[in-house]
């Protein structure tokens, strides 16, 4: 990897395998600073598999990931605090309210003053009705939220969200949309978001990478994508990528 | 970014952050207060009427004042010590909390660090009251034995930290499949630690067993307090030897088995 990278992500020829299977299988993108970038792919593809190298949880097979000039897992403790995540597949204590959960991971991520920044997070994401009431008597659109409160504790400079708007409602979805567009707009912070969701990449995302089977099909800008495949929406790109029809068969 | 004591030093402020994680889950539930006095109860009141039946019809070791109360109040600190720490563990797993705290900049270090101080807290919600039962009840003083106590506490949970710590690591690496294994892998030492008897009565072979585990010598030196009132210093220095051992070895393995997982994957993946 070149050290003179300044890239907040750089993957470098990356592989895991399992069991002789390949779940990434060599792949290399960077993410400049401050740019928010769609993981597009169907299940299987490959993206929660990158997502957790980038974290560092998974140990690649072969290649290097760096985030913000530290080399992943080895050198995970350096930057870990700079770095945030948000799954619908992972959860937090159910039993423990709102603001306990905050709390706490606001003590872990080394927030200087948690009180404050938890009553910013609860004003900006609309926390305040439930923030004293346990996390597992939440609706799924309010733990949504949560999650996202839990993601922006720390302000990072870098965000994974893994399918942030999984089962939600249109509406819902839409607006955790909005304020993922407004976080990375006031921080000016680099998202990589993982998603089946189309309009979702299309709308927030200015760079697209495809992935399928553990490759990368494709990684271009959202609008050149649409132009290459001559298709006017980035779902019927994906189509295309993922039924195999390459970019003149799709254009015609 | 916004964060204070960022870096890769060992933090304190994440290890008390991690307590408070599971005070605040502890506190919020009274079925689980209450089943951190209920066995240890049982157990206590089962024993101590053992004993005083045998004392109305045995010889003099048998009759020897709260050698099964005092051994029964042991092995609840062992047993229990063990189980405080990894039931904390498991929490994450139930709550599939896992995840976000292995991403999160909490060390593995003081990861362990938390649940260990959990499980002394754990330990003494259930023990404290139950030693005042055994006092009102059977009139043995578990406090009484002062300075021993503390040595053949300090031993016990030296060992129950060092196999929760392996348990531990198992399930980051195996998931939930090795759940089982927390709840009763501590039952092996309950026959070859020799807890209510002593290591004389087990064949030769399996005395050499016996005595390569730290516990055997915390309990013969509870014996030999309560029936020759004699504290003996050098079993309780042997036992933190072996307890050093046990704990570099169970160190040594969480370390490996969480490189393994890393590996496999099983830490995004934590269910059966």
């Amino acid at each position: 990897m070149d050290a003179s990278d300044t890239s907040a992500v750089s993957v470098d020829r990356l592989v895991k395998l399992y069991k002789g299977v390949a779940a990434v299988d060599g792949i290399s993108f960077r993410l400049a600073p401050g740019s928010i970038t769609g993981l597009l792919g169907g299940n299987g593809a490959g993206k929660t598999t990158t997502i957790a190298m980038i974290m560092g949880l998974v140990t690649p097979t072969a290649g290097t990931v760096s985030v913000l000039g530290a080399q992943m897992p080895k050198e995970r403790y350096r930057v870990l605090h700079r770095m945030n995540f948000e799954s619908p597949y992972v959860d937090m204590p159910t039993r423990l309210t709102v603001r306990q959960n905050l709390s706490v991971f606001a003590q872990l991520y080394g927030v200087a003053d948690i009180d404050a920044r938890i009553a910013a997070l609860a004003a900006d994401l609309e926390l305040g009705e439930f923030l004293d009431r346990p996390n597992g008597k939440l609706s799924a659109g309010q733990k949504t939220r949560v999650s996202l409160a839990k993601a922006l504790l720390n302000k990072p400079e870098v965000l994974l969200l893994d399918e942030p708007t999984a089962s939600l409602d249109p509406d819902t979805a839409d607006w955790v949309r909005s304020r993922l567009d407004a976080y990375q707009r006031d921080n000016q912070a680099t998202i990589l978001l993982a998603s089946h969701n189309m309009n979702e990449v299309e709308r927030l995302c200015e760079r697209v990478i495809i992935m399928k089977q553990g490759r990368i099909e494709d990684d271009d800008a959202t609008a050149h994508l649409l132009a290459r495949y001559g298709r006017a929406t980035l779902e019927d790109v994906f189509l295309d990528v993922a039924r195999g029809r390459n970019q003149r068969e799709a254009a015609q | 970014m916004i964060a204070s004591d960022a870096g890769v030093n060992f933090s304190v402020r994440r290890v008390s952050a991690m307590v408070r994680r599971y005070w605040y889950l502890l506190r919020s539930s009274w079925p689980r207060i209450l089943d951190l006095i209920y066995w240890p109860t049982v157990q206590m009141l089962m024993w101590g009427f053992l004993q005083m039946y045998v004392a109305q019809n045995a010889g003099f070791f048998a009759r020897a004042a709260g050698v099964f109360i005092g051994a029964v109040l042991l092995w609840d600190i062992l047993f229990r010590g063990q189980l405080g720490f990894s039931i904390s563990f498991l929490e994450e797993m139930y709550s599939h909390n896992l995840a976000n705290i292995m991403m999160s900049p909490l060390r593995p270090v003081e990861f362990i660090g938390a649940l260990m101080i959990m499980s002394v807290v754990r330990l003494s919600i259930g023990m404290i009251p139950v030693s005042i039962l055994a006092i009102a009840f059977f009139g043995f003083n578990l406090w009484s034995l002062g300075l021993a106590l503390a040595a053949f506490f300090a031993n016990l949970l030296l060992t129950s930290w060092s196999i929760g710590i392996f348990v531990a690591g198992l399930l980051l690496r195996n998931g939930m499949g090795a759940e089982s294994l927390a709840w009763t892998i501590m039952f092996l030492f309950l026959p070859l630690t020799c807890v209510y008897y002593p290591v004389a009565v087990l064949p030769y072979w399996l005395q050499y067993v016996a005595w390569a585990l730290p516990p055997t010598y915390v309990f013969e030196g509870m014996r030999a307090l309560l029936i020759g009132h004699v504290f003996r210093a050098d079993l309780m220095l042997e036992a933190l030897a072996f307890n050093l051992v046990l704990f570099a070895a169970a160190s040594f393995a969480f370390r490996k088995l969480l490189q393994s997982a890393r590996v496999q994957g099983t830490l995004l993946q934590t269910g059966e």
